[in-house]
């Protein structure tokens, strides 16, 4: 081989790239041609034509729960996602649902699967509110940047689940390292409204569809601050301040309003988005670091008729507990990021101890494809930091923060994110405590399917990308 | 008006900072001690610290005490932690670009940028970090407007003024897909670079002046001049080590082989995400690691095999192997991630640390790697009295440190972070606002 191979060998890619696409440019005005021939022969009983209405499904789940097999875990200690604690308890999935959960005593079948849960703990499966995973994949090259739809202010057209790319390597580490079964994958920050979000299971599919959580709702992304203001400041356009941010999104939800109470309107992809946020279907998860920003939030959400969700970022949120708490919002939040932006130099590893403290609702969320592996460790931090000063956080409440919160803020509570009868059988059996640095997810299941086991190298994922590529199959 | 009055004010707390705190002696016992040096702890154990040195750390009874003395009531204490690769004291918010000295990508330098000339011993950073048990760190500029960083700067946390420990201890230059981005899209040149620029340096040795090619430059980009070249010189002979920053195995094989043209280099890898796969030659070639501790993803095509266990795996081949805390959120960060190498000792199919290992590749194997073995990040007699008593396991998530000294010197553990957490106690304004509460 000379040493121009690679070169050369790197333009006659381009050339064959070129090629190709001239070639379906080519294919695609042929068709175009042959439809407009038949259109123009058949106009007369061409019937109206009608895109299908969201309500009527689009983009609609293709998820079924993998086949699993009844299990009952003895002898663990048991956090339930509620906050509560079972010393050598029992839980029971069968059919891909939680049948039963309690202390030693609560009767199970004879004839299932029981695994000796003594010295290892069970959780719901962790739950990330705010994670890029598919959106923003590995590896993060430029021709995976499908995160922000950065060219206006205002994109709530668009739907994060049209950018994840299923084969994204982190899903898989999420799993095995993190016991995340769910997540919810959001826009970036650019925007003031970056588009809508999908919440996932984290199951392992060919397409994104494959991975979509069965009925659960929508989420908008917002986001305050300096993101949105630096992003089109920086290209001379509106906002370029933080009053130029209120101002805009104000204007929009008018324009919203408008189009609601329209009956002859076109139909506008941006507003359905807006519309199905005010009338309460699509909940909004708005990234804002500053307390001064969210209290303004919940005025202008007063203003316009909607509801704020979440917080995400949230590093000042512990000065307004109890705004928060009055408001009823979540704040996602990390347990100690600081310091890396100008609205983020006020974080304090306080933060969720101190929302606690109120009695407003904490979520630990990553917001990132190495922290999402160890939201548990990440709890524990904010856990910790509370009970120095002596606030009262009990275990069972800091792996609350991490499943059921999440689960109730993300619209899905009544499926999953805690261990209650009836529910989907997403748990996790830890080889340790799961608040400690030193424990892992020994066993995922899924809707009561085994997707991970730490015991057996091959109930391990492995995403196409990684295939014959150095490390397929490792321990990661 | 008011900036005088500024300007008067911080005249005042640069004079109070810079006025050096007096070692005190002092003796810790009952202590669950950690030595640092990668045994495992010691129950009961104490440590005597005498002029601002350590004079003993063992078991209890084995040398006589000496200044106060300080009853740990069984609480874990340790050597300092140790933190490389980090940009401590070169930015206030990194996000803000006046308050960062990070990286200088405008500049017409950069082998002879130095960091120890500007770090700030006052940055909420320093204190933050401090309070986390970090007591001494490598820091650097990084690489920006060409693949040499610019030399780092070995530092002390405890905020009296003088940081700097040791100027210019290190160069870093970065080659895989980094340093081929900065030397002009592609790994080739940033290798033509790297070897040109070594052989002005030889050209220089002994001698100061203008190289044999007064400068590499393309348009506008200065590549390598003079003063860079002549910053060189130590590298070339040896004298400052030469911190290579690489991931691909085969970037890696390509480091090791520079060495063949340039023997005196002092060279240490940094990153080395896929080490593990050439674990033996790193070992046989004896260059330490600065790895990163976590990486388990293909975050580019040279991280493809990227996995947590490559830290234990290139240890168990023999390599030294310290974490990389510039592969972190942030260097506080490092007592987690040597807890969770311990973690993967109890995973199947994983390699990881056992406690002492780990915790020694966040004090003392990093020390050592930046040239102060024996004397950071350990607790033996004849080292810095950086000593650090913890609430809890030093390599548990959440724990933090009680009673930090730093060359005998106990410090204040107050923080931008700690006055608000004080300030937010509570959010009872009825009184006064929160601005009165201080």
């Amino acid at each position: 081989m000379t040493p121009h191979t690679p070169r050369r060998a790197r333009w006659g890619a381009l050339v064959m790239l070129a090629g190709a696409l001239a070639l379906s440019l080519g294919a695609g005005a042929l068709e175009a041609r042959e439809k407009d021939k038949k259109k123009g022969k058949d106009a007369a009983d061409t019937p109206t034509l009608v895109a299908k209405k969201e309500a009527e499904g689009v983009f609609p789940s293709t998820y079924r729960p993998y086949p699993g097999i009844a299990t009952a875990i003895r002898g663990a200690t048991i956090f339930d996602g509620r906050g509560g604690q079972i010393d050598n308890g029992v839980v029971f999935m069968s059919g891909g649902k939680i049948v039963a959960v309690g202390g030693p005593d609560t009767p199970i079948p004879a004839d299932i699967a029981v695994l000796d849960g003594t010295g290892k703990f069970v959780t719901p499966g962790i739950i990330d509110i705010h994670s890029h995973l598919g959106d923003y994949p590995t590896p993060a090259v430029q021709a995976h940047s499908d995160g922000n739809e950065a060219t206006s202010p205002t994109t709530p057209e668009v739907w994060a689940e049209h950018s994840v790319w299923p084969q994204d390597p982190g899903f898989t580490r999420a799993l095995a390292n993190g016991g995340v079964t769910s997540l919810q994958i959001l826009p970036g920050s650019a925007n003031l409204m970056g588009g809508r979000s999908v919440t996932l299971k984290n199951v392992p599919a060919r397409t994104v569809q494959g991975m979509k959580f069965p009925g659960a709702p929508y989420g908008f992304k917002m986001a305050c601050g300096e993101n949105p203001k630096r992003v089109y400041g920086g290209k001379g356009r509106m906002p370029s301040t933080r009053m130029g941010n209120f101002a805009v999104n104000r204007a929009t939800w008018l324009a919203a309003i408008d189009y609601a109470n329209n009956k002859e309107a076109k139909r506008d992809l941006a507003k359905e988005t807006l519309v199905g946020v005010l009338k309460g279907e699509i909940l909004v998860h708005n990234h804002c670091y500053r307390a001064d920003e969210m209290a303004l939030v919940l005025d202008m959400a007063k203003e316009m008729g909607y509801k704020v969700s979440t917080f995400h970022h949230a590093v000042e949120a512990y000065k307004i507990g109890d705004l928060l708490r009055e408001n009823d919002v979540c704040s996602a939040i990390w347990a100690d990021w600081y310091g890396f932006k100008m609205e983020s130099y006020d974080g304090i590893l306080e933060n969720a101890a101190f929302l606690q403290r109120e009695g407003a609702c904490v979520v630990i969320h990553s917001d990132d494809a190495n922290d999402i592996q160890r939201l548990n460790q990440e709890a524990r931090k904010a856990q910790k930091a509370g009970q120095r000063l002596g606030i009262d956080i009990p275990d069972g409440v800091a792996i609350q923060w991490i499943t059921y919160n999440p689960a109730k803020a993300m619209g899905i509570a009544e499926m999953t994110g805690s261990l209650e009868p009836g529910k989907m059988a997403d748990v996790v059996l830890w080889n340790g405590h799961p608040l400690s640095v030193y424990s892992r997810p020994e066993k995922v299941w899924i809707d009561g399917a085994l997707m991970f086991d730490a015991t057996n190298p091959k109930l391990r994922p492995v995403s196409d990308f990684e295939l014959g590529q150095p490390g397929e199959g490792d321990v990661k | 008006m008011k900036r005088l009055l500024a300007a008067a004010l911080s005249s005042c707390a640069l004079a109070l900072a810079a006025a050096p705190a007096l070692a005190q002696d002092v003796t810790i016992t009952n202590a669950r001690l950690v030595i640092g040096d990668g045994s495992e702890p010691i129950a009961n154990g104490t440590v005597v610290v005498r002029g601002g040195s350590v004079v003993y750390a063992g078991p209890a009874g084995g040398a006589p005490a000496a200044g106060e003395t300080v009853d740990a009531a069984g609480a874990w204490v340790t050597p300092g932690l140790f933190a490389t690769v980090t940009t401590l004291g070169l930015a206030d918010v990194s996000a803000v670009g006046e308050s960062n000295d990070i990286t200088a990508r405008s500049a017409p330098f950069s082998a002879a940028l130095d960091a120890a000339a500007i770090i700030n011993p006052a940055s909420q950073h320093i204190l933050v970090h401090r309070a986390a048990g970090i007591t001494r760190a490598a820091t650097t500029t990084l690489p920006s407007g060409s693949i040499f960083a610019g030399q780092g700067a070995l530092i002390d946390l405890d905020g009296d003024g003088q940081a700097v420990m040791q100027p210019r201890a290190f160069q870093m230059v970065a080659l895989g897909e980094g340093g081929a981005e900065l030397a002009g899209g592609s790994r080739v040149a940033a290798h033509v670079l790297l070897r040109a620029a070594l052989r002005e340096a030889e050209a220089l040795v002994g001698r100061t002046g203008t190289p044999q090619t007064t400068e590499i430059a393309r348009g506008d980009d200065l590549f390598l001049g003079r003063f860079d070249a002549e910053a060189l010189v130590p590298v070339v002979t040896g004298r400052q080590k030469l911190y290579v920053a690489a991931e691909r195995a085969a970037d890696i094989r390509a480091v090791l082989a520079i060495k063949r043209d340039f023997p005196r280099l002092d060279l240490v890898l940094v990153g080395a995400s896929e080490g593990w796969l050439v674990a033996d030659a790193i070992a046989a070639a004896g260059v330490p690691v600065i790895a990163n501790g976590l990486t388990d993803l293909p975050e580019s095509f040279e991280q493809l095999g990227a996995t947590q266990s490559n830290a234990g795996r290139l240890a168990r081949a023999g390599v030294k192997v310290a974490i990389n805390a510039g592969s972190l959120q942030d260097p506080r960060r490092l007592q987690q991630v040597a807890g969770n190498l311990v973690a993967l000792t109890r995973v199947p199919g994983a390699s990881g640390m056992s406690w002492g290992a780990a915790f020694a590749a966040i004090s003392s194997v990093p020390a050592e790697i930046s040239g102060l073995g024996g004397k950071a990040g350990v607790l033996k007699p004849g080292a810095l009295g950086d000593v650090v008593i913890w609430d809890g396991d030093p390599l548990e998530v959440g724990s933090v440190p009680t009673r930090v000294y730093i060359g005998g010197v106990k410090q204040d553990l107050t923080n931008h972070q700690t006055r608000l957490r004080d300030r937010y106690l509570d959010l009872d304004e009825s009184d006064r606002p929160k601005a009165f509460d201080w």
